[in-house]
């Protein structure tokens, strides 16, 4: 049995192999992604971003639980960074995820950024599809931090989750407003703690600024994952944004602008590659490279020259 | 097109003990290392283990034992893996372990290298590489 | 101490050796650190104990800061308790154990408990599998305490039993076992470790979350004030923080930090300081830097009573002084040329001596191997004796007082561990730091700097990176019989069978309408383990109610 069938058939070797796979970026990458394609779209997609200590990972392990009362399964990605300097990781969001190592209908895997922003966007991406072709009715991905990858990451939910701490330090002017603006659902976690008050207002008083006419403002909800309070409501809530994308065609606006993000995505990557096995190693460029660090020629006309002396219209595409 | 292919080794704490100094040693002295390393928390069953490791998908399982329950908990372990389909990853433990049941583990094939206290974490490192090394060149 | 133009003589003094006399002498290839990587001077003279005041910072023995010991004549009263830790199998073959132990001259008893009895799981649970009796004795009923002490009078002996998140139930056992040997609770006496804060920080055998953890911690308490006043309610631990890699300073500075914890929330509780204050004890690692341990006792006394009278207003000098018991450093032993560990373990014992600990264990050679055989027990027992009767060590009170080396030491860790306080409270306090991993990432972080020492050869450990030797292991390991297991598993059926079903989970019921309210959860607790409730039924009836906690993931 291939890999793709297995996955397709439900064997959990099968989907963790092809993970892998994917994520090495493997020859048999683009073969497994073909393969599952047809299989996917089904799974509705959550991400949960904020800053590290602001307990996601214990706030997706009470959620499970009450999705799981539903009779749905799920895929989560949850993902640690890798460090710069060593290149290894240690993944620990599974010592958060407890109450569901014994569950066969839950499905946890822990991914390390490794190298480059797009890269980890990317195996995100393909991750969540193997998990939705592999027929789980919901996935989580969960991501540390809030840089500009954490953001990347979580385009490819369909509803996503900011999760904030009253702790110190933690207020929301120090939250990157490009987190801010993707967060369809708001959570201020350990909401027992002092200033959870603040922290509400502070994001009320964000979201009141920024009102361009939304037909969704993103609720606010407190939670404390210790007790599991306020995770009835959260997932209540993430169903109220489901529901709402699903009116109409939001959410098939959505997916289509994602599914436009994602082929444009593969043209750029096949493209890149395609021109750099034509010029690595050539004279020319290695030549126009030489000329450029000599300061005889300047590097946006050194790549114009060198692209001009690549045909790229070749037969290559055809139609 | 196949990049650096990372070393994926899950660390875990079956049994009860919570005796995390070494298991956290080790996992440190992988990351280090630049494997990518999966650490399950502390006391976690055998089926815990076992499917943590077939869900992330590692190459090698090291379990961390300093309760003595060592000769119930590897064998469980190794039956688990073989019942799953997942013979192929390298089972390997570390704690306290009398030489004799070391011994024993090994013969029995229910874990593949053994570490005592006191060994320098670069052993452990070089010997998942090997193994890895000789894991892909017969595959 | 001294006059300053004594001191700025030998200041110059001091200067002139260094450029003159010092510079003759290589130094051989070493990092002159301790065990903690603090750095040592080649020297230390009357200048680095300039700021030291006699009677405010060491005074007399029995005095405040206690700095210099807490009986006033010291081991020339009474020798510190040689009191070893014991447990294995079932009760029966521990209960052997301790009358073996009694008949050698052992003074006090001290009870390892099996994992599933630490971590609240009867015998028969599927958890407990593989774990019965291996670690320690296995405890799953009243009955099995009954056992445990079957001919030991219980009015003369004291008795620690090392279990921190259970130890309520456990101390309810004991009590109850007392009652039926017709000895009542205000005569028994012993101590529980009950510190379930490092369980968090370190040895991370925890149960419950830590906010219903202190409340049991402070139901024991106020219990015992009233009915067991003999009781040490709390083993303020840093042995097992020692354990999990930290430095000297740290493991007085945490432990400390959670002595005061427990002060705070008895004080919460509506208890006066000096009500439940005596009856805090200690638990120190004596780790093998020699001078660095003696002067972290002395430091915790002296931070202990300043602390209590100072920032608590306790008044009661027993409030202020720290009474102590001290393990040697299970992590200093070697797998490797095991009899090695009688030395290392022989001097750990001396620093603990010389640092005036209350109570003293000393490690057997072979338990980084296994549980201890009974001749390494004898052993380690021998070297305690050993110090007692035959170094002439207890003689004199405090004997390296005044050594500038020793004050200074001491004054430095005291400042390590006001600067640790100050941090922790800048955090909100001890809960609020363990929540963030604040501790655990101290100590992983210093645990790991000193693997790697040892692996780069700055530090030798012999017989492990220097000195090898190839041998074959010689030693006489003792074997729990898997049989332990099934027969702790039948004794339970058969409980099961022949109790008051009906009282038992009547008496559950109940424990558990008081354990959402505000009682004092002992009599409840006392009145089901009397009706032979299991601690694993105790202890999941308090899980549906206090759920259970998650470790933070910290490297």
């Amino acid at each position: 049995m291939n890999i793709v069938e297995g996955l397709i058939k439900g064997d959990r070797r099968a989907l963790a192999r092809a993970i892998s796979l994917v994520e090495n970026e493997d020859s048999s990458k683009n073969e497994i992604l073909k393969g599952v394609y047809t299989h996917t779209g089904k799974a509705y997609i959550i991400g949960f971003t904020g800053s590290p200590g602001s307990g996601k990972s214990s706030l997706v392990d009470k959620l499970v639980s009450v999705i799981r009362r539903e009779g749905l399964t799920v895929g989560i990605v949850a993902i640690d960074p890798t460090s710069p300097f060593t290149g290894g990781a240690i993944l620990g969001d599974r010592i958060r995820m407890q109450e569901h190592t014994e569950d066969k209908d839950v499905f946890i895997r822990s991914m390390g950024t490794r190298g480059s922003l797009g890269g980890l966007s990317r195996a995100t991406k393909d991750a969540v599809q193997l998990l939705d072709a592999f027929g789980k009715d919901i996935v989580i991905i969960e991501t540390v931090g809030v840089g500009q990858s954490e953001v990347d990451v979580v385009k490819n939910a369909d509803t996503t989750v900011v999760v904030l701490t009253p702790a110190s330090g933690d207020s929301v002017q120090t939250i990157k407003a490009g987190i801010m603006e993707i967060a369809n659902i708001f959570v201020v976690n350990k909401s027992d703690l002092p200033n959870a008050d603040r922290t509400r207002t502070e994001i009320n008083l964000m979201l009141d600024l920024d009102n361009k006419k939304k037909e969704w403002r993103p609720p606010i909800i407190s939670t404390i994952s210790l007790t599991s309070e306020g995770i009835e409501e959260l997932w209540e809530e993430l169903k109220k944004h489901r529901q709402f994308l699903e009116e109409g065609d939001r959410l098939a606006a959505i997916r289509r602008e994602r599914v436009k993000r994602e082929i444009v995505d593969y043209m750029e990557h096949i493209i890149k590659s395609r021109l750099w096995e034509k010029i690595s190693g050539t004279t020319l460029f290695e030549k126009t490279i030489e000329k450029i660090s000599q300061r005889d020629l300047d590097p946006i006309s050194g790549a114009e020259k060198v692209l001009e002396r690549v045909n790229l219209d070749n037969h290559e595409f055809p139609e | 097109m196949s990049k650096e292919r990372k070393i994926r080794v899950l660390v875990a704490k079956p049994g009860l003990d919570g005796h995390d100094r070494g298991a956290k040693v080790v996992a440190r002295a992988l990351r280090d290392a630049g494997m990518e390393v999966v650490y399950t928390g502390l006391h976690q069953t055998p089926e815990q283990v076992v499917e943590a490791a077939i869900q992330e998908d590692v190459d090698v399982l090291g379990l961390s034992i300093l309760s003595g329950a060592h000769m119930t908990l590897f064998p469980r372990v190794k039956e688990l893996l073989e019942e799953n389909n997942a013979g192929d990853i390298l089972l390997i433990g570390g704690g306290i372990i009398p030489e004799e049941d070391m011994e024993e583990l090994k013969e029995k094939g229910y874990a593949q290298a053994l570490f005592t206290p006191g060994i320098p974490t670069d052993e452990i490192v070089e010997w998942i590489r090997n193994a890895m090394e000789s894991k892909t060149s017969s595959a | 101490m001294f006059k300053e133009d004594k001191l700025n003589e030998i200041k110059k003094e001091r200067q002139r050796w260094e450029e003159e006399t010092l510079p003759k002498f290589k130094n051989r290839d070493a990092k002159f650190v301790t065990v903690s990587s603090k750095p040592i001077k080649p020297l230390y003279t009357p200048e680095d104990i300039e700021n030291l005041d006699y009677q405010e910072d060491l005074s007399f023995p029995a005095e405040y800061p206690y700095t210099r010991g807490v009986q006033g004549n010291m081991y020339r009263g009474r020798l510190w308790t040689m009191r070893q830790f014991a447990g294995f199998g079932t009760a029966k073959q521990t209960n052997e154990r301790y009358k073996y132990l009694l008949k050698h001259g052992q003074t006090g008893l001290s009870v390892a408990f099996d994992m599933p009895t630490i971590m609240g799981y009867d015998s028969d649970h599927p958890r407990s599998v593989g774990e019965v009796g291996r670690c320690g004795v296995a405890i799953d009923s009243l009955a099995d305490m009954e056992v445990l002490f079957d001919g030991i009078p219980l009015e003369k002996v004291t008795t620690s039993m090392t279990i921190n998140a259970p130890a309520a139930i456990l101390w309810c056992m004991y009590i109850a076992t007392a009652e039926k040997q017709g000895v009542p609770s205000t005569q028994i006496g012993g101590t529980i470790q009950n510190d379930i804060l490092k369980e968090y920080i370190a040895q991370k055998s925890w149960i419950f979350p830590p906010k219903p953890s202190m409340r049991l911690i402070t139901d024991i308490f106020k219990y015992a004030c009233e009915h067991v006043p003999r009781w040490n309610t709390v083993s303020i631990s840093g042995y097992h923080i020692r354990e999990a890699g930290s430095t000297a300073a740290q493991e007085l500075a945490f432990t400390l930090a959670d002595g005061f914890a427990y002060v705070e929330a008895g004080m919460n509780a509506g208890l006066d300081v000096d009500q439940f204050a005596p009856r805090l004890s200690f638990f120190f690692n004596a780790h093998i830097d020699f001078f660095e341990e003696i002067a972290k006792y002395r430091a915790a006394r002296r931070i202990w009573a300043r602390k209590m009278k100072e920032k608590y207003g306790a008044k009661d000098p027993r409030s202020l002084l720290m009474r102590f018991h001290t393990q040697t450093a299970g992590c200093s032993l070697t797998a490797q040329q095991p009899e090695n560990n009688i030395v290392r373990t022989a001097f750990e014992a001396l620093s603990a001596v010389l640092g005036g600990t209350q109570s003293l264990h000393t490690n057997s050679m072979d338990e980084v191997l296994a549980l201890p055989s009974e001749k390494a027990v004898r052993i380690a027992l021998r070297t305690q004796q050993l110090i007692a009767h035959e170094t002439g060590v207890p003689n004199t009170i405090d004997p390296l007082a005044g050594s500038y080396f020793v004050e200074a030491l001491t004054d430095e860790l005291e400042r390590e561990a006001e600067e640790y306080f100050r941090r922790v409270d800048e955090l909100g306090g001890v809960l609020e730091a363990i929540d963030q991993g604040f501790f655990q990432y101290e100590i992983a972080d210093a645990a790991y700097r000193y693997q790697k020492e040892i692996e780069e050869n700055e530090r030798i450990i012999v017989g492990v990176n220097d000195f090898v030797i190839e041998e074959p292991l010689e030693v006489e390991l003792l074997k729990i019989d898997p049989e332990t297991e099934r027969e702790q598993a039948r004794h339970l059926k058969e409980l099961r069978e022949n109790r008051d079903n009906e009282k038992v989970q009547k008496l559950l019921a109940e424990m558990q309408e008081a354990a959402k309210g505000e009682d004092n959860l002992i009599p409840y607790i006392l009145e089901a383990v009397k009706a032979y409730a299991t601690e694993g039924e105790i202890i999941g009836a308090f899980k549906e109610v206090f759920g259970e906690y998650k470790e933070q993931p910290i490297f």
